[in-house]
């Protein structure tokens, strides 16, 4: 077996993030759609960590905790939009709110 | 090194697979469970990286604080009507389309530019002097990146009192 370089790290993260590109834009639950992103910002986190490794160098994971920081104070905030909308309007489903819509 | 080889991809197959039904699973909880063994084969790669301290966050921060607070808003929410409902909106063909057609561009910078990213697999050099990992992180972090942090710390304040104000019935 070829030893693991940067570049399946690489890899990896890019098929992460087309399967939550895939999430976002294909399911119809918020819910799904908000797990989705999760799965993104974690495929951004890897290729900084995957950089981070390969240039012997800290910095990159400085960058995936922010990150991982954004990611919390969006799943919060996120959810409790969900909420909210849950209670005005009693759909999850995420076009099923087009209230601006033409 | 063959250990290191078997190991990413064990990570590499929870990391897809369970990302993968997330995305596919009718019920919400199933698609949360999928998403934590996603993110425990992350966490998993970033120990095969020496990144010892973004492991631990990892676990206690996602797994431990993000899906409970899914699991949370999925049981606050009431999903058992959504579940019997179309999973999939109408324009998937064209998302699908066009999530392609960025998979086949990344693949081929990836494909082209594979070569130049060998910066430090041939050097054996430790990691810079003093201590492990957790040293330089929190050594990197209260020094050159202070402010950043403090920032980082009123974005987190602003989130709590906003996702108050949205889940509060009456202010």
């Amino acid at each position: 077996m070829h030893p693991v370089t940067t570049a399946h790290y690489l890899a990896l993260s890019a098929a992460l993030l087309l399967i939550g590109t895939v999430g976002v834009l294909t399911r119809r639950n918020i819910v799904i759609i908000l797990m989705s992103i999760e799965l993104i910002l974690n495929a951004v986190n890897i290729n900084l960590v995957a950089f981070s490794h390969a240039l012997r160098n800290v910095n990159g994971q400085i960058f995936a905790i922010f990150v991982i920081t954004d990611a919390v104070a969006e799943a919060a905030v996120g959810l409790g939009i969900l909420i909210a909308l849950f209670r005005n309007k009693e759909t999850v489903q995420a076009d099923e709110i087009d209230l601006l819509k033409w | 090194m063959l250990t290191d080889t078997f190991l990413f991809y064990v990570f590499a197959l929870l990391v897809l697979g369970g990302a993968v039904f997330t995305i596919t699973r009718r019920n919400a909880v199933h698609s949360a469970i999928s998403l934590i063994v996603s993110l425990m084969g992350v966490a998993g790669l970033y120990l095969l990286q020496k990144a010892e301290f973004l492991f631990a966050v990892q676990i206690v921060l996602y797994i431990g604080g993000i899906m409970v607070l899914f699991l949370f808003v999925i049981m606050l929410v009431n999903l058992d009507q959504a579940a019997h409902e179309r999973q999939f909106n109408r324009q998937w063909l064209v998302a699908l389309v066009a999530v392609g057609l960025a998979g086949a561009q990344i693949g081929w910078f990836l494909y082209k530019g594979a070569a130049s990213f060998r910066i430090g697999d041939s050097v054996a050099q430790p990691l810079a002097p003093g201590g492990g990992n957790v040293e330089q992180v929190a050594d990197a972090l209260f020094s050159e990146y202070l402010l950043p942090f403090e920032v980082a710390s009123i974005l987190l304040l602003v989130a709590v009192v906003g996702s108050v104000v949205m889940a509060k019935k009456r202010i």
